[in-house]
């Protein structure tokens, strides 16, 4: 089962990805509305002076900062959820106030802003949100261990064994040059009969742009691992796959693609 | 490609003063490789600006595993062009890009020698002439390397044709010369998470505005002037 790269923008040449990066897309806003308009959007309010919007929460993980130890620690979900997480939440609220953004889901300004791989200012901080809302989820409590289940069987089927899954999630998310993300993801349409498929992305990218459904994410930008593992992304990836993730958080969203796609 | 030849022992030596074991090793079955050249100081030297437990992993591990990463893809390229592997040679290109990423590391380390004393000279002109003054080059690098998403580099550049200076950012270990063939280093700073994270964490700003005080304008000016007589 080939690992597919997802790249920033979309062309290929001579058989290698040429990002052109995505401060550079950014830069260009042509062709898609999204653009400050200064009508009074419905959810803020004026009560006396100050106008409060806050559109998007930042959500906890699913257990306490210092659950993951000795794995990941609670020094590192400090910053990485309290700081990294905290800011694109913010700075997202503050880009889309007084837009049309503001009345759209998540997911939905992940897509609309991803603008074919000609990225808008806000899906840097839009994806990174979303990206980590799930990572979180990706991840429990006394993680690692063996899917089952259905989940097991098309594990099985479209790669082989879970051994084989295994060594190509680890090699997407070693061989992720710079920062980016690892993905086990479902495709509803798949050409070759194999729903599960395992993704690498750049930056904030996700599999979501490409149609895909995640399942589960590993994040390895810098930031998640460097206080515990410096530059030992390897380690912190073994890690990951033997402590860390919840098969179960997996089973759970394959069942919802699966409903999804039918 | 243009970042070879500012690989060659002559030019580290003129250029940064590094000893003659730093830089190049010769040849091994006519294929020339690389190493890693020591630092023109110790570890500690640029603290507080960047901690010595910083410059040790950035130099011993990231930077060591970019040059042994760059040879075996040098000796990988070697082999697929001697068998007429074409597809092969076109994969190892990205390969050959992210590690001479060891490039961009070895020029950092060589800008970062200096005390920070702003420039004089030509460059001090062409720099007031092109920006305004050094505090408003220092402010927009800074913006520019705190927008920067993921991984990357701010540079200071000259343009050898158009003799002019520029500031450019590039993504993960692209060198300067992929914005343009005859833009020429004079000032790279690396924007990498693991260049500041264990000191400043998620706050790049503050690592941004503090490794101006360790950035070696005597370099920059040599470099200049060498482009720009």
């Amino acid at each position: 089962m080939a690992t597919a790269t997802v790249a920033a923008t979309a062309p290929l040449s001579n058989g290698f990805l040429l990002r052109r990066g995505p401060n550079e897309g950014a830069k260009s806003a042509r062709g898609l509305q999204w653009t400050k308009n200064h009508r009074q959007s419905p959810s803020s309010r004026r009560f006396g002076a100050a106008v409060i919007t806050a559109k998007f929460d930042l959500k906890p993980p699913p257990y306490p900062l210092n659950a993951l130890e000795p794995h990941m620690s609670a020094n590192t979900l400090s910053f990485h959820w309290g700081k990294h997480h905290r800011a694109y939440v913010d700075n997202l609220n503050k880009q889309i106030v007084g837009t049309e953004l503001e009345a759209k889901s998540l997911e939905d300004i992940v897509i609309q802003t991803y603008n074919n791989g000609d990225l808008l200012p806000p899906f840097n901080n839009a994806a990174q949100i979303w990206n980590h809302d799930f990572f979180w989820e990706s991840m429990k409590p006394g993680g690692g261990g063996k899917p089952s289940g259905e989940l097991l069987k098309l594990i099985e089927r479209d790669f082989g064994s879970f051994e084989k899954l295994c060594e190509e999630l680890r090699a997407a998310a070693a061989t992720q040059f710079g920062s980016g993300w690892a993905w086990l993801a479902f495709n509803p349409r798949p050409s070759d009969g194999k729903e599960l498929l395992v993704v690498k992305s750049p930056n904030a990218v996700n599999p979501l742009v490409l149609g895909y459904i995640p399942l589960l994410t590993i994040d390895v930008w810098e930031h998640a691992y460097y206080l515990d593992y410096q530059n030992r992304r390897p380690d912190y990836i073994s890690i990951f796959m033997e402590k860390l993730v919840s098969w179960d958080a997996v089973s759970a969203k394959l069942e919802v693609a699966k409903a999804q796609a039918a | 490609m243009a970042f070879r030849a500012l690989l060659t022992r002559r030019t580290l030596a003129a250029a940064s003063g590094l000893g003659p074991n730093g830089g190049v090793a010769t040849s091994f079955r006519g294929l020339q490789t690389f190493s890693l050249p020591d630092l023109p100081y110790d570890y500690g030297a640029l603290q507080p600006a960047i901690s010595g437990e910083i410059m040790q992993l950035h130099h011993q591990k990231h930077h060591q595993a970019y040059v042994t990463n760059y040879n075996k893809a040098l000796e990988q390229l070697h082999d697929a062009m001697s068998k007429g592997d074409a597809p092969a040679v076109v994969k190892l290109q990205s390969a050959i890009k992210f590690n001479g990423g060891g490039l961009s590391d070895l020029i950092c380390w060589v800008m970062q020698a200096g005390g920070g004393e702003p420039p004089k000279g030509s460059l001090g002109w062409a720099i007031d002439n092109n920006f305004g003054s050094v505090d408003a080059l220092v402010q927009k690098m800074n913006a520019e390397g705190a927008a920067l998403q993921g991984s990357g580099w701010v540079w200071l550049g000259v343009d050898k044709e158009l003799k002019k200076l520029v500031v450019e950012t590039t993504s993960n270990q692209d060198p300067l010369v992929t914005k343009g063939p005859s833009l020429v280093p004079l000032i790279g700073i690396d924007v990498w998470e693991h260049a500041y994270y264990l000191q400043y964490k998620n706050v790049r700003p503050d690592y941004l505005k503090n490794i101006w005080k360790v950035i070696n304008w005597k370099y920059a000016s040599e470099v200049y002037e060498k482009e720009c007589p």
